[in-house]
């Protein structure tokens, strides 16, 4: 880890806020324009995992503990089938947001946004624990005595 | 309302159960969350079967977005058929896996495993039931993915590289077969199967139609290890978990072939397709070429799961062998097989999941004198490994009769007399097993085994009785795979 | 010569997936091989996403002043390609990760000759 420039340090932490706004603007300006859960979710995660590049891994996990991410990945996926499930209960076809709101455009508006919730949610916490277990599978094979 | 998405709920079930294994990390509720949606999926699939056989094919638009532009849900006799078979195998290994992966896991482990479990299952329920062309590629992606991991656990290292081989294998098959897709769709602008089906006749000498074709045909034949493409196979089941080798035996193969079936018989079909290729030529010498190189092979094993991975190549070669014939009766058989094969093989997995259990080895000279230390487990081996022989009495004895019947019609005695004489190759590697089992002095490891616990048995038992069961009566084995056959050649012309 | 050109796109994609074949089947490398992989997935994504271009037209969002759209389809099912990939190529690592820690080597024929004894 790079702890000793100083100038990359403080870059990355100018650069974090910049990067996370990024992100929520593709996420929620998916709708209008080329965006969306997916690519937000990585660049989300992208800053997550620059500052534990710079700062360290053991640093990232403290904004976003191992707990947190692996309840996440399963979480997104809920939300996601959940809002097919919500229009199945209300009577629509499987994945069909018309009946979530007053009228069809907004149900289609609502359920978009909440599917894209669920996608942001997945992707970024399935990129944070892909580096997570590759970048910290040499420290836990030194803390189980070399075995995997 | 129910019966109306259940078309839907056939996918979302285990879709949404294998998050909730993942988000609760406990092997225990993960188990029991995978046994009420493998049971409901059997349920929803049961129940599909019943509204078509009622109503006829059932279209469902997803997210209301009518076909062809959305992506439709076809549920036809075909399709159904294979939906009760996967999901019928799989309802009933779940059961037997609580014993085996709570002895081998910590909690979180055990509740990925039935997440991965749930997830392939997803994957290939939705490959058959999706009336879309990528979105089969997906879900046949999305069940690859979580076989690999499946495997990956075995506890042998050897399952690492298995499961490596496979990925790089499957992952090649699945992209040829959406390089296939994209053709299709490049010159259709369709992808929906039974839009493509309407307009790949009248352009099917063009010359992409063509190399989509081929692509298909390589992509589908390894997913479905045919031989020679089927090297990846035998390692995958050897060393996987006993469950992974059941559920694989038991499912992933028959969806490949299910796969093989839509794209040859229904998007193909039509236009004169199978007087202006040589596939059927084809199919029939690598089918034949399959059950013996890889019965022979099965001989020499003296790894028993190893033995039995490769006895899957050949009886997969007897199922492509009934297709080949484009007859009725031929692929009455190779349906029929389909499911009798399904269950022998997840039945026989099972069984030697039980003997994994006890004695932590397969191997054929661990395995002497255990057939008095493990009574019913031997003794259901015994009874599956005659079924895959053809013994009559047993499922397999149906389905081979109808495939010999079948190459009875076209007169092609020296084929019926291949067919025997490759049954006689199978009863060789059974007896091995029986000889050593039965006949010898019980080995160091077998000497203080017990019979495998009562959760393992009786599931396998299930399947057991099932093969006895379907031998004698073969209204729904025989009875629906003839009447999808018959569907599957009206789509010819 | 601009005939070919014309196609330039596809001569790509045959580049890309006869090269990352090769890779795949030449190389004993694990990781070289994942690579390949990478490379051969690739090539379907170029595969799906020519014909999706109309020529003149644009992004596939309606607004005034423009009539003709590129085919948003391809984006999508390529998008979601993309992600197979992804994590095709993720758990493969991971594979070869696991695969190094029991064997102590990622090449094919070293791990294949500690298997046969």
């Amino acid at each position: 880890m790079m702890r000793d420039t100083v100038i990359l340090r403080v870059v990355v932490k100018l650069l974090l806020p910049a990067i996370l706004i990024f992100a929520l603007y593709v996420q929620f300006h998916g709708d209008y324009g080329p965006g969306g859960g997916f690519q937000a979710g990585v660049a989300a995660a992208a800053a997550i995992i620059l500052y534990g590049m710079v700062f360290g891994i053991d640093e990232a996990k403290k904004v976003v503990p191992r707990r947190i991410v692996n309840t996440m990945i399963p979480l997104g996926v809920l939300i996601f089938a959940g809002t097919g499930v919500a229009s199945l209960l209300l009577g629509e076809n499987y994945l069909d947001y018309s009946p979530l709101g007053s009228k069809p455009v907004k149900g289609q508006h609502l359920g978009i946004l909440i599917v894209e919730a669920g996608v942001f949610i997945t992707v970024a916490s399935t990129m944070l624990a892909i580096f997570y277990v590759f970048g910290g599978r040499a420290d836990e094979a030194d803390e189980k005595g070399g075995e995997g | 309302m129910l019966a109306q998405h259940l078309p839907a709920l056939q996918v979302v079930i285990p879709l949404l159960a294998a998050p909730l294994c993942a988000l609760f990390r406990r092997g225990f509720i993960g188990w029991l969350i995978a046994v009420a949606a493998t049971w409901l999926a059997f349920a929803a699939a049961i129940g599909l079967l019943f509204r078509v056989l009622n109503e006829g094919v059932i279209s469902y638009a997803m997210g209301g977005w009518a076909p062809p532009i959305g992506i439709e849900y076809r549920v036809d006799l075909i399709n159904v058929f294979v939906l009760v078979v996967v999901s019928g195998v799989g309802s009933v290994i779940i059961p037997f896996a609580r014993t085996g992966t709570a002895a081998r896991f910590n909690d979180t482990d055990q509740a990925w495993f039935y997440a991965m479990y749930l997830l392939a299952l997803t994957g290939l329920l939705g490959v058959t039931i999706t009336g879309d062309a990528f979105n089969i590629f997906v879900f046949l992606e999305i069940s690859s993915l979580a076989s690999y991991v499946m495997i990956a656990m075995g506890r042998d290292r050897r399952a690492l590289t298995a499961a490596y081989q496979y990925l790089i294998m499957g992952t090649v098959g699945a992209t040829f077969i959406v390089i296939g897709i994209g053709l299709l769709w490049a010159m259709t602008g369709t992808l929906n199967l039974a839009d493509l089906a309407q307009r790949i006749p009248e352009i099917n000498d063009t010359r992409p139609v063509l190399a989509a074709l081929a692509f298909l045909t390589v992509g589908i034949s390894l997913k479905l290890a045919l031989f020679p493409l089927h090297l990846w196979l035998p390692n995958a089941y050897a060393y996987a978990p006993a469950v992974t080798s059941a559920f694989l035996a038991g499912t992933a193969t028959k969806v490949a072939i299910y796969l093989f079936l839509r794209f040859f018989y229904t998007v193909f079909g039509g236009g004169g397709f199978f007087e202006s290729t040589p596939l059927p030529e084809m199919f029939l010498v690598l089918s034949v070429v399959a059950m013996f190189a890889a019965s022979t092979v099965a001989v020499f094993q003296d790894d028993v799961k190893r033995m039995f991975a490769y006895s899957s190549v050949a009886q997969i070669g007897l199922i492509t062998l009934g297709i080949s014939y484009v007859s009725e009766t031929g692929l009455t058989g190779a349906m029929t097989h389909l499911f009798n094969h399904a269950i022998i093989k997840a039945g026989i997995f099972m069984l030697l999941g039980g003997v994994m259990f006890r004695m932590a080895s397969v191997k054929l000279e661990d395995m002497a004198g255990i057939g008095r230390k493990m009574p019913f487990t031997m003794a259901g081996i015994v009874i599956l490994g005659l079924a895959l022989i053809g013994t009559p009495g047993t499922s397999g004895f149906i389905s081979k009769w109808w495939i010999v019947l079948a190459a009875l019609e076209k007169d092609q005695w020296w084929l019926v007399a291949l067919i025997l004489l490759a049954s006689l190759i199978t009863m060789l590697y059974v007896g091995r097993i029986v000889e050593v089992a039965y006949f010898r002095e019980p080995s160091a490891k077998a000497a203080d085994v017990r019979e495998a616990p009562l959760a393992m048995l009786i599931p396998a038992y299930v399947l057991v009785i099932a093969t006895i069961y379907f031998g004698l009566d073969t209204q729904w084995s025989v009875g629906l795979a003839q009447r999808a056959a018959a569907d599957l050649l009206a789509g010819i012309y | 010569m601009t005939e070919i050109l014309a196609d330039l796109n596809y001569w790509v994609t045959i580049f890309l997936m006869i090269g990352g074949l090769y890779i795949i089947t030449a190389h004993g490398n694990m990781i070289k091989k994942l690579v390949g992989l990478g490379i051969f997935q690739t090539s379907v994504y170029l595969l799906f996403l020519s014909p999706g271009k109309v020529l003149g037209g644009t992004a596939p969002i309606i607004a005034p002043g423009f009539e003709l759209y590129s085919n948003p389809l391809p984006h999508v099912l390529i998008l979601t390609a993309i992600v197979v990939g992804v994590a095709t190529i993720a758990l493969g690592l991971a594979l070869v990760v696991r695969i190094h820690e029991a064997y102590g080597t990622i090449e094919d024929d070293e791990v294949q000759e500690m298997e046969a004894d």
